[in-house]
């Protein structure tokens, strides 16, 4: 059922069979019949570690969204609450209670006593059986991937000073090498990062008494704040499946894919309606397809698609060649194998036509041209004529604060004028209700006024070869294919500290924003790893503030190097985009 | 190496030797004489008590505890009754027994514990004489009363007395008498003149040695070994006879030409050795009887105890502590003189191997060719445990890892081991320790007893340091010292505290006590910060709550000090404290938006306050509230001098009262749309005049205005008014938008029209679009 997970080079299912075994132990604490009422956020994330079969198999009879008003009327024993710790949410709860039924509570991520108290003061915490906690911080999402599926992780460390994600971060490394074994090397570029690290190393001395003796999977864990490398997310990613992110929008492995293309092209069936739900698909490395073209650059994705369709109608025709009974057999046994790729394949070919009809539009095509201007430092310092021309048309706004930002971010801010036309052409043509947001957006230095004149993001870009003019696109032989021409910077960081070592660019590494750093930790004696000739380091990077799909391509890309030397491990708050990561800043008032 | 076996004597097959231990860091002016003395096995303290007997009420007697090495622990005046006997328990307390029966026990520090009684009938007839045992049950207490009345009580901490039956004929304090342990069954052995009986629960049983010297008239003295195995028995025709304590067997009797009764008799005999031996010491002078007809005779000086351990027989004097002991068999082995055992010759070949001399291998080739090496080896190891000076356990120990180079096979633990333990021995044998502990009794006592008694005597850094050494598990080794140690610390602040007269408040309240920094020591902030709270250090809560990162610790903290706190000191608080601040932020806006506006008032943020006053407006519903809030925005986004924010919000503030004008005189929706969408509803209903104003008020950019107005007239398909437009005056975007946006309208005649005034570059766009 979740296979891919152990493919990688750490086996990430014995992670998602402990959540499990806590799920189980959980509701197995609640005899007899139940529902379950969810706070709504939870339901993707748990999605990822439990199917509704698991829940079934423990009596899990109802389940309900938690909203305002009395829990529906289900003929079940016990009512289980799954819910994060939010008050606004316990005020909720409160309303739902109604007995004569048991109650319990399952706070996700952590209990907090600040809502328990709450529960208090609204007279209704004795109601309940079972007030517990479920720690899920870290969810395998992918056989490399790990994710803390906190949505506005991003936001609240660097906008609104509340690090309780971070927290939980900490929390969630040390559940990882509870299971996986202490990591011996921390390395860490910024703030946040910095925080997270004296945390982990505080909660390492409350355990002093106890001394893990798993033998270290991981050798070193990176942990890089979002906005030292605030510009990758604001340019279009070009891997397939950051493409279909940021067209499509991927939310806890499930895209949802406009309806026509998909429909059953089946002979004297024609006079049928289209279907007009939405065509929802699981995206991960499970799909041996998608897993080989899903980090690809678009461009390359549909060269892929047709060396597939070869190879699989290859073997449909090989029935023919079949000759004896034993012969036949075989094929048979692999039929239900090539019809689930044919129908992978066909899924595929219909969203890469459906990614190609925007990739080649013009404004597609525009809007690339000026981000990779400002990526490679062309008038960056001007007003752009050209997202004067979107705001003119009124394109949708989050397209114009990431091209105002990646144009501050290109020119280490921008020239006050400059910043003052951008931000009334928006106001004036969007609304003035935005001016919370563009305020957020300076406050987390997105956009923000040029203070020296002196923009050292060339310097950034040529030390750490952030542009390639000749990316290859088909057979990359650099990051910076993911881009088209950029190599993330957070990659590049990344690449560049498993060789040669952070050293070298000690220099870049003080205009970046945070401080940079490297801790160890004790292992105890007999648990320093013997390492074979060949044998590859396994790094995990934690991007605090989220990820793009395109960045992880990138990593994945570096693993499979050959001489890398360096397999990576991925891990993050969130998975984002530059849309996803503008909007999540957005302060919308509510409307009049 | 002649020097090692100087001090030894041989008595029958075995040597015994007598070597000192410590010289007494005491000062006592009389030695020992008139005191009553005494010290604990296993290298315990020694308590002495000064002329118990004295009785004036104006001179006190003096009770004094000492470690073995004679550094003082203890010193106070003997309040209470007279004191027959003192005693030490197997957990180092000392037991006083008076007169009257009370027994009271002391800690190592003169701390009184608790007292308790052998009985009430022992008021009048008073106890004549005491005796403090061990058994496997803990440490007991046995009297004999005035009234020649036995009473028992095999474990103090459980506390049973058992009055034992009367002996015959007995008037008076018996002669001697002796505790065995025997069948579970503590028993006691009487003389009376040339009767013994065995006094146990039930009866008393009249029992007669085997075999013993029929010239004896009367049992002076007698002893049981450490094990409670053997007895012996001195007669007063000077026979010492020795035999087990069942009194079934006899082992050796030994005349020793001395007819005066002993002060004191010990067994000296090691485990698993041949030969019993009796140490019997008279004033002036000790004896050791053993099997053979000899003796050994030592002197002594001043008046001396003798406290019979293991393994041996310590001997303290006024000055002096000895060890007196028999030549334990592998030391015996290497050191003898011109002894050929493996031991011996390995010892031989590497002194050899120092001097860089040749004969070593001839040593060596020696115990390989008998293929004793291993052996030699593990006689080395086994010696150097058994001396006590530090070059010789070291001479020792270097010999037996020569050995082993030879060796393939050699297990490595014992050595390793060896070298563990006799570090840990040393460091408490140390004159400041002063815990003369050999070898054999370390292992009958275990590492865990040690760490126990060095706690005791609060020894917590040297106790950590040998858990560490030895590699204790830390929750029975290092953890649980701290803990006593932390206990000790808490004892002391608990003293302190009630010493002060001001300090009324109970312990786990008071405010002023050192305890949060005590609690510093607590890691796991989970646990710290609610103590903290109920100890009412609320500020010390806090940051210990920001430090470990747990933000609802914080909140925990934060609506805690809320409650207590008035506002003021609640907001000068989360001032000093960012995180808590924007924490407490968050929750504001989610609970209470008015507490919100006061924080941000509190700090002068006025970028903040306008922010608040615009989120405010939008809340509004009548016009005049919504500018209320933005003037307020405005003067807020003016103190914080943010022009541009304070200017936009003027216009927003312009562009809803023209909204709301013109919705009134022409009935059209626009309150709500930005000034974009405002324009091209205009335009769109055809009120170009107002938009036109509003173009100019708002000095929208030209190039956005053509824009806007293309887009809006090809909407309602006006090519008319477009057509006019575009000729108004040189369009500030070109005339390529005018091209596409007729083509997509599907209108190409009108996109011909302009296709004219394209700019040559834009030209083949411009036909490519129209076809």
């Amino acid at each position: 059922m979740a296979a891919h997970l152990s493919y990688g080079r750490v086996n990430l299912n014995i992670l998602r069979e402990a959540a499990r075994k806590e799920l189980r132990e959980f509701l197995d604490k609640c005899a007899g019949s139940k529902a379950i009422v969810w706070d709504e956020y939870l339901t993707g994330p748990f999605g990822l570690i439990a199917q509704y079969s698991l829940l079934k198999e423990h009596e899990v009879e109802k389940m309900f969204t938690l909203k305002g008003g009395r829990v529906p009327p289900a003929d079940v024993k016990n009512i289980i609450f799954f819910v994060r710790p939010r008050l606004e949410l316990m005020d909720i709860i409160a309303e739902n209670l109604q007995p004569p039924r048991e109650f319990h509570i399952l706070f996700v991520p952590r209990r907090s006593l600040l809502c328990e108290q709450r529960l208090k003061e609204q007279g209704v915490l004795n109601s309940f059986t079972n007030i517990d906690e479920y720690i899920l911080d870290l969810i395998p999402y992918d056989g490399d991937l790990l994710s803390m599926e906190s949505e506005s992780a991003f936001r609240e460390c660097y906008l609104e000073n509340d690090q309780t994600s971070l927290y939980h971060t900490a929390k969630g490394l040390m559940t990882l090498q509870a299971l996986y074994g202490t990591i011996p090397q921390i390395f860490g570029k910024g703030e946040c990062a910095r925080h997270v690290a004296n945390m982990m190393l505080r909660m390492k001395r409350e355990f002093a008494g106890s001394q893990n003796q798993i033998l270290p999977v991981f050798d070193t864990l990176l942990l890089l704040d979002r906005n030292v490398d605030l510009l990758t997310p604001l340019a279009t990613q070009l891997t397939y499946e950051g493409l279909i992110d940021e067209i499509y929008g991927i939310t806890n492995g499930y895209v949802k894919l406009p309806p026509e293309k998909f429909a059953q092209k089946k002979p004297g069936e024609g006079g049928k309606d289209l279907p007009t739900e939405p065509k929802k698909l699981q995206l991960n490395s499970a799909e041996e397809l998608y897993a080989e073209i899903r980090d690809k650059n678009f461009n390359a994705v549909g060269a892929a698609l047709s060396k597939k369709a070869k190879i699989i109608s290859a073997a449909f025709e090989e029935r023919h060649n079949a000759k004896t009974v034993g012969e036949i057999k075989q094929f048979v046994s692999q039929l239900p194998h090539m019809q689930a790729a044919r129908n992978s394949l066909a899924n595929h070919t219909s969203i890469a036509e459906l990614i190609k009809d925007i990739t080649t539009s013009e404004v597609f095509f525009d809007n690339l041209t000026v981000e990779q201007e400002f990526m490679t430092g062309v008038d960056t310092d001007k007003v752009n004529t050209y997202i004067e021309d979107c705001i003119s048309r009124k394109d949708p706004l989050i397209k114009i604060l990431r091209l105002v930002c990646m144009q501050s971010v290109c020119n280490n801010g921008l020239k006050q004028k400059v910043l003052d036309h951008y931000k009334r052409e928006i106001l004036q043509t969007y609304g003035y209700e935005h001016i919370l947001t563009l305020n957020n957006l300076e406050k987390v230095g997105l956009l923000k006024p040029q203070t020296t004149t002196r923009n050292n993001y060339p310097t950034i870009r040529k030390t750490l070869k952030l542009w390639m003019e000749d990316a290859n696109e088909q057979n990359p032989n650099d990051i910076s294919y993911v881009y088209s021409g950029y190599a993330p910077l957070s990659v590049r960081l990344t690449q560049l500290l498993a060789r040669p070592g952070w050293r070298s660019i000690e220099e870049v590494l003080k205009m970046l924003p945070g401080p940079h750093f490297e801790e160890r930790q004790q292992l105890p004696t007999g648990l320093h790893k013997k390492r074979q000739q060949g044998e590859n380091r396994t790094t995990l990077v934690f991007f605090l503030g989220g990820v793009t799909y395109a960045e992880i391509a990138a990593l994945r890309f570096l693993s499979q190097m050959e001489d890398g030397g360096t397999e990576y491990v991925i891990a993050t708050t969130k998975l984002i985009n530059g849309t996803s990561w503008i909007k999540s800043l957005m302060d919308r008032p509510e409307p009049f | 190496m002649a020097f090692v076996t100087a001090n030894w004597n041989p008595l029958g097959e075995a040597f015994y030797r007598k070597i000192e231990l410590y010289e007494m860091g005491w000062n006592l002016k009389d030695g020992l004489r008139e005191c009553l003395v005494a010290a604990a096995p296993y290298g315990g303290p020694i308590a002495l008590l000064k002329e118990p007997q004295r009785r004036s009420p104006s001179v006190r007697p003096q009770l004094e505890i000492y470690s073995s090495s004679g550094v003082a622990m203890a010193s106070f005046p003997w309040k209470s009754g007279v004191v027959k006997q003192l005693g030490w328990t197997v957990c180092d307390d000392l037991l006083c027994i008076q007169e009257d029966g009370t027994v009271l026990i002391y800690d190592l520090f003169g701390n009184f514990k608790r007292h308790f009684s052998m009985g009430n009938e022992v008021g009048q007839s008073q106890v004549v004489e005491a005796k403090v045992f061990h058994s496997p049950y803990g440490t007991g207490v046995a009297i004999v009363t005035g009234a020649s009345r036995f009473t028992l009580a095999t474990n103090i901490d459980d506390l049973k007395l058992r009055r034992l039956p009367e002996v015959p004929g007995l008037q008076g304090a018996p002669t001697c008498w002796a505790v065995l342990t025997q069948d579970r069954q503590s028993k006691v052995l009487v003389a009376t003149g040339a009767d013994l009986f065995i006094l146990d629960y039930t009866a008393c049983t009249a029992v007669s040695p085997p075999g013993l010297s029929p010239q004896a008239t009367s049992i002076v003295h007698m002893c049981v070994s450490f094990s409670y195995k053997y007895l012996a028995l001195f007669t007063d025709s000077g026979h010492l006879w020795m035999g087990t304590a069942n009194l079934k067997e006899k082992l050796s009797e030994v005349e020793t030409k001395v007819r005066n009764p002993p002060k004191q008799m010990a067994w000296c005999r090691r485990p698993k050795s041949q030969q019993p031996s009796v140490v019997i010491m008279w004033d002036g002078h000790i004896l050791v009887a053993g099997e053979c007809k000899n003796t050994i005779s030592y002197h002594l000086e001043g008046v001396s105890i003798l406290v019979p351990e293991l393994d041996g027989v310590r001997i303290i004097n006024g000055t002096h502590h000895e060890l007196l002991q028999e030549v334990p068999a592998s030391c015996e082995e290497i050191f003898k003189i011109a002894s050929m055992a493996p031991g011996a010759l390995l010892l031989e070949a590497h002194k050899e191997y120092e001097k860089e001399s040749q004969k070593a291998d001839e040593y060596l080739r020696e115990i390989k060719e008998q293929n004793l090496l291993g052996e030699a080896v593990k006689q080395c190891v086994e010696a150097a445990g058994h001396e006590l000076e530090a070059e010789t356990q070291k001479t020792l120990l270097r010999a037996a890892s020569f050995g082993k180079c030879f060796l393939s096979n050699f297990p490595p633990e014992p050595f390793v081991s060896m070298c563990r333990d006799l570090r840990v021995l040393n460091a408490v044998r140390d004159y400041t320790v002063g815990i003369p502990l050999t070898h054999t009794q370390f292992k009958q006592m275990t590492v865990q007893v040690l760490i126990d008694r060095l706690v005791y005597r609060k020894l917590y850094p040297l106790a950590i340091e040998i858990c560490r050494y030895l590699k204790t598990p830390e929750y029975q080794g290092v953890s649980r010292v701290l803990k006593h140690w932390a206990c000790y610390v808490c004892l002391c602040i608990t003293v302190w505290c009630v010493c002060l007269p001001q300090v009324k408040i109970s312990l786990s309240l008071s405010p002023s006590l050192p305890l949060p920094q005590l609690l510093e020591f607590e890691p796991r902030s989970g646990e710290q910060v609610p103590l903290l709270l109920k100890m009412k250090r609320s500020q010390l809560a806090l940051s210990k709550a920001i430090e470990s990162g747990d933000t609802d610790l914080v909140y925990t903290v934060v609506t805690y000090l809320k409650n207590e706190m008035n506002r003021g000191d609640f907001f000068m608080t989360l001032r000093n404290q960012p995180v808590a601040l924007s924490l407490y932020r968050q929750f504001c806006k989610h609970q209470e938006q008015d507490t919100l506006k006061d924080l941000f008032n509190q700090d002068d943020d006025h970028q903040e306050l306008g922010n608040f006053y615009v989120k405010a407006s939008y809340k509004e519903k009548r016009l005049e509230a919504q500018i209320g809030h933005l003037q307020s925005a405005v003067d807020e986004y003016n103190k914080a001098k943010n022009e541009f924010a304070a200017k936009a919000t003027e216009e927003e503030m312009r562009l809803l009262r023209f909204q709301k004008k013109l919705e009134e005189e022409k009935g059209e929706s626009l309150v709500g749309f930005s000034l974009h969408d405002t324009i091209r509803t205009l335009l769109a209903v055809g009120l170009h005049k107002h938009a036109e104003q509003l173009y100019k008020d708002f000095r929208v950019p030209d190039k956005r205005y053509w824009w806007l107005k293309l887009t809006a007239l090809a909407e309602k398909e006006d090519w008319e008014e477009i057509e006019k437009f575009a000729k108004s005056k040189k369009s500030p975007i070109g005339y390529l938008p005018f091209v596409e946006i007729c083509v997509k309208h599907h209108n190409k005649y009108e996109a011909k029209k302009y296709v004219s005034r394209v700019t040559p570059e834009q030209k083949v766009k411009a036909h490519l679009a129209v076809g």
